[in-house]
C-alpha cells in the first residue's frame, strides 16, 4: 500500500499504529453520540437508556400528533426556505460583482460581507433584538427570515466565489460578442456554469438557518418557534424520548443535505476531469 | 505619404480608444459595485446597524437626564468637592415630584441603583414622603430629613455621573472598574466585580477546548492526509457528519450519554466499574467534552488541508540525509503544519469564545460563559447597558483574533500552505 510505503523502521510502524488507534478513538468520539441517541427514539419505554424494553414508533407518533412539534417543523421549513432563496439572490449577485470589482477596498468589503459568520451569535441576536423591536420585527417571520439571511449569505458568497475563480470570463465575452444581451448571457452561459456553486451555497444557507437557535431564542414569539428552539426548551425542561425522535428527524435532514453536497462536489470534479 | 497619413490617423484615434477603454472599464467597475450593493445595504440593515446600535447602548445614558432634567442641569457646573447648593436640592425635589407624577421615577431609580446600591430606596422614600415643593430655601433641610442620604456627597456624584448623555459606566463595570466619589477610576466593590472572573473563565474554557481539539485533531488530520484518497474520503464522513448535524442534536446526545442515569453511567455500573453514578455533566467536564465534540471538525479540516499540501518528498529527503524519523517529523513536517495549527486553533478559539447554547444546556452555574450573561442581562434583568458593554468587550476580542486569523490564512495562500 502506498501509505505504508514510507513506513520502514519499527519506530515508524509504532508511530503509525498509534496514529491509527488514536484516530479510531476520535472517530468513535465524533460519531458515537449521534448514533447512540438514534435507537432510543424507537424505544417502547420512556427511559433514555439501554437495553431497550422493546421497539415502537410511539415517539414518532407523538411527534407527528403534537401541534407544538409540527408547528416547529413548519416554521423551520418556512424560515429556512425563505432565507435560503434570499441569500442565494443576494449572495450570487455579490459574488459576481466581487469577482469583477478591482479596488483596494475589496478585502475590507469582503471581510464585512463574511463577518456575520465570525461574530458571536449572542452579539448579533442582542443587536437585532434592540434594533428590530421598535419597528415591530421581533415576533415576526419576516424578522427571523431577514436575520437568518444575513447569517447564511456569507456561505453563498464563498461557494459561488470559489466557482467563479475557475470561471473563464472569455465565455461571457464570447456570449456578448455573439449578440447575447447581458441578461441572456447570464441566464444561458454564466448561470449554468456557476450553478453547482450556487447550489452548494444554498445547502449551506439552509443548514445555517435550519440549525440556528440563538437568534430565534431572542426574536421569535410563541408562533415562530423553530425545531431547534423547541429542542432547546425540551432539553431545558426534561428530555423526553420525543426529543430523540426530533433529533433523528433533524439528523436525517442533515444527512440528506450532506449527501447532496457530496454528490454536487463529485459531479463537479467529474466535469472538471472530463473537460481538462 | 500614405505612411504618414496612416500614423496620423492612428495617432488621432489612439487617444479616444484609450479613453473609451478606460471608460468601458469604469462602467464595468460601477456595474460590479452595483451587484455587491444590494448585499451591502441589506447587511447594513440586518447586521452592521443592529451591532452599531448595541455598541451605542453600551455608552448611552439618558434615563436619569430624562427623569430628573432640572437636577442634571443644576449639577452641570457643580465641582463635586462639597455638597451642592440649595438650587440643586430644590431642583431634585421638583424633579422627583414631576417624575412621580409621570411614572419615570422607576426608570431613574433602576439606573441609579446600578451605580449605587440602595439608591432605589433613596428615591422611592423621598418620592413617598415629599408632600409638596419645599418652601424656597428649605429644600436641603426637607430632603435631608426625609432621607439622610441627601446629605452624602456620593448620592450627588452618582446623579451627576449618571446625568449622561453618554457614560463610561457600563464599559468600566464590564471590566470590574468604577468611578469613586472623586471621579477616579478604581476597582469595583467585590459583590459587583464578577466580570473579570467570567471573562477569565470564558478564556480558560475556550483555551482548554482548543488544546483538546488540537490534541485529538492532529492525528486524525495526519491520518486523513496520509491515506490514499479513496479511504480518506470515506473516513472524512466521520468528520463531516457531526459537522453537519444540528448543534442541538449533538448537545442533546451528550446529555443522554452523560447524565447520572445516562448511557455511560449505566454501562459502567453494569460492568461493575462504579457503584455510584459519576457526575459527568452539568459541570466543567461536560462543557469541555460537548464543546470539543462540536468544534473538533473546525480543527481537523484546516489541519488536513495544510498537511495535504506538504509533499512527501520532504520527509524522504530528510530520511535520505540521515535524519531519524522523530527528528524528521519535528524539524521538517511539524514546522510546515504550523500555519494549519495556527488557523485551526484560532478558528476554534474564536468560535468557542462566543459559545452560549452548549454551556447553557450542559454546564452548571459556575461554567456559564460571557454570552450567557449577555443574554441574561438582555432578556431577564433588562440591564441593557451592561449587556451591551459586555457584548462590546466580547466583540472587540473576536475582531482582534479574526484579524490575526485573516493575516494567517492570507499568508498561507501566498506561500501555498508552506513556511519558507
Amino acid at each position: 500500500m502506498s501509505d505504508n510505503a514510507s513506513v520502514r523502521t519499527p519506530s515508524q510502524r509504532i508511530a503509525w499504529t498509534a496514529t491509527v488507534v488514536i484516530s479510531t478513538l476520535v472517530f468513535i468520539f465524533l460519531i458515537a453520540p449521534i448514533l447512540a441517541i438514534m435507537p432510543l427514539s424507537f424505544s417502547s419505554g420512556s427511559y433514555l437508556t439501554y437495553p431497550l424494553p422493546g421497539l415502537s414508533l410511539r415517539w414518532y407518533d407523538d411527534f407527528i400528533n403534537s401541534p407544538r412539534w409540527m408547528n416547529a417543523l413548519k416554521n423551520s421549513m418556512i424560515i429556512g426556505v425563505a432565507s435560503t432563496v434570499m441569500s442565494m439572490v443576494l449572495g450570487t449577485l455579490a459574488a459576481l460583482g466581487l469577482a469583477q470589482w478591482k479596488s483596494r477596498l475589496k478585502p475590507l468589503v469582503l471581510a464585512f460581507v463574511l463577518s456575520p459568520v465570525v461574530v458571536p451569535g449572542v452579539i448579533t441576536a442582542v443587536g437585532l433584538y434592540f434594533f428590530f423591536a421598535p419597528i415591530g420585527l421581533t415576533g415576526s417571520y419576516l424578522g427571523l427570515i431577514l436575520a437568518h439571511t444575513a447569517l447564511a449569505t456569507p456561505f453563498v458568497v464563498i461557494t459561488v466565489g470559489a466557482t467563479l475563480q475557475s470561471f473563464d470570463t472569455n465565455l461571457a465575452r464570447a456570449a456578448a460578442s455573439l449578440g447575447a444581451s447581458p441578461i441572456e448571457a447570464f441566464r444561458r452561459v454564466i448561470l449554468p456554469l456557476i450553478l453547482p456553486g450556487v447550489a452548494s451555497g444554498a445547502l449551506f444557507a439552509f443548514a445555517t438557518s435550519f440549525d440556528e437557535v440563538v437568534i430565534v431564542l431572542f426574536m421569535a414569539g410563541p408562533e415562530q418557534r423553530t425545531l431547534p428552539r423547541e429542542m432547546f426548551s425540551g432539553i431545558r425542561e426534561n428530555i423526553s424520548p420525543t426529543i430523540t425522535a426530533a433529533a433523528v428527524i433533524l439528523t436525517t435532514v442533515s444527512v440528506i443535505l450532506l449527501a447532496t453536497l457530496e454528490g454536487l462536489r463529485r459531479r463537479n470534479e467529474r466535469l472538471k476531469g472530463s473537460s481538462g | 505619404m500614405t505612411a504618414t497619413s496612416l500614423t496620423g490617423a492612428n495617432a488621432s484615434t489612439e487617444v479616444p480608444l484609450k479613453r473609451r477603454l478606460r471608460r468601458a472599464e469604469r462602467t464595468r467597475q460601477v456595474k460590479a459595485l452595483a451587484l455587491v450593493l444590494p448585499l451591502l445595504v441589506f447587511l447594513l440593515f440586518t447586521f452592521a446597524g443592529p451591532i452599531a446600535g448595541m455598541l451605542w447602548r453600551a455608552v448611552d445614558d439618558r434615563e436619569v437626564r430624562q427623569a430628573l432634567p432640572q437636577t442634571v442641569m443644576a449639577l452641570a457646573n457643580w465641582e463635586g468637592k462639597d455638597l451642592p447648593d440649595e438650587k440643586a436640592y430644590a431642583a431634585v425635589a421638583n424633579d422627583i415630584l414631576a417624575a412621580r407624577a409621570s411614572g419615570t421615577i422607576a426608570i431613574a431609580a433602576k439606573r441609579l441603583n446600578y451605580a449605587l446600591n440602595g439608591f432605589r430606596t433613596i428615591l422611592t422614600s423621598t418620592a413617598r414622603n415629599l408632600k409638596a415643593v419645599p418652601e424656597p430655601g428649605t429644600a436641603r433641610e426637607t430632603l435631608g430629613k426625609i432621607n439622610p442620604a441627601w446629605r452624602e456627597r456620593t448620592t450627588w456624584t452618582t446623579i451627576k455621573d449618571a446625568g449622561g448623555p453618554v457614560t463610561g459606566f457600563y464599559l468600566l463595570a464590564a471590566l470590574d472598574l468604577t468611578r469613586n466619589v472623586d471621579g477616579a477610576i478604581v476597582a469595583a466593590s467585590p459583590d459587583q466585580a464578577i466580570y473579570r472572573e467570567i471573562f477569565g473563565r470564558t478564556f480558560l474554557i475556550s483555551l482548554s477546548v482548543t488544546v483538546l481539539c488540537l490534541i485529538l485533531g492532529f492525528p486524525v488530520a495526519y491520518l486523513l492526509a496520509t491515506l490514499p484518497p479513496g479511504r480518506s474520503n470515506l473516513l472524512m464522513i466521520f468528520v463531516l457528519l457531526p459537522f453537519w448535524t444540528s448543534l442541538l442534536v449533538r448537545t442533546c446526545a451528550w446529555i443522554v450519554l452523560l447524565q447520572s442515569k445516562g448511557v455511560v453511567n449505566d454501562s459502567l455500573h453494569w460492568l461493575g466499574i462504579i457503584d455510584e453514578p459519576l457526575r459527568l455533566i452539568y459541570n466543567r467536564f461536560g462543557v469541555c467534552v460537548a464543546m470539543t465534540h462540536v468544534l473538533l471538525p473546525f480543527m481537523i479540516l484546516p489541519l488536513y488541508s495544510s498537511m495535504k499540501a506538504i509533499s512527501p518528498a520532504y520527509m524522504r529527503a530528510a530520511a535520505s540525509l540521515g535524519a531519524p524519523p522523530l527528528t524528521a517529523f519535528l524539524r521538517i513536517y511539524l514546522p510546515q503544519t504550523l500555519p494549519g495549527i495556527g488557523a485551526g486553533s484560532l478558528l476554534v478559539f474564536i468560535l468557542a469564545l462566543g459559545y452560549y447554547i452548549t454551556p447553557a444546556l450542559v454546564g452548571g452555574a459556575a461554567d456559564q460563559m460571557i454570552s450567557y450573561f449577555i443574554a441574561l442581562y438582555t432578556t431577564e434583568t433588562a440591564n441593557w447597558g451592561l449587556a451591551s458593554a459586555l457584548g462590546a468587550v466580547l466583540l472587540l476580542a473576536t475582531i482582534l483574533l479574526a484579524l490575526v486569523y485573516g493575516k494567517l490564512v492570507q499568508g498561507q495562500q501566498v506561500t501555498g500552505g508552506m513556511k519558507n
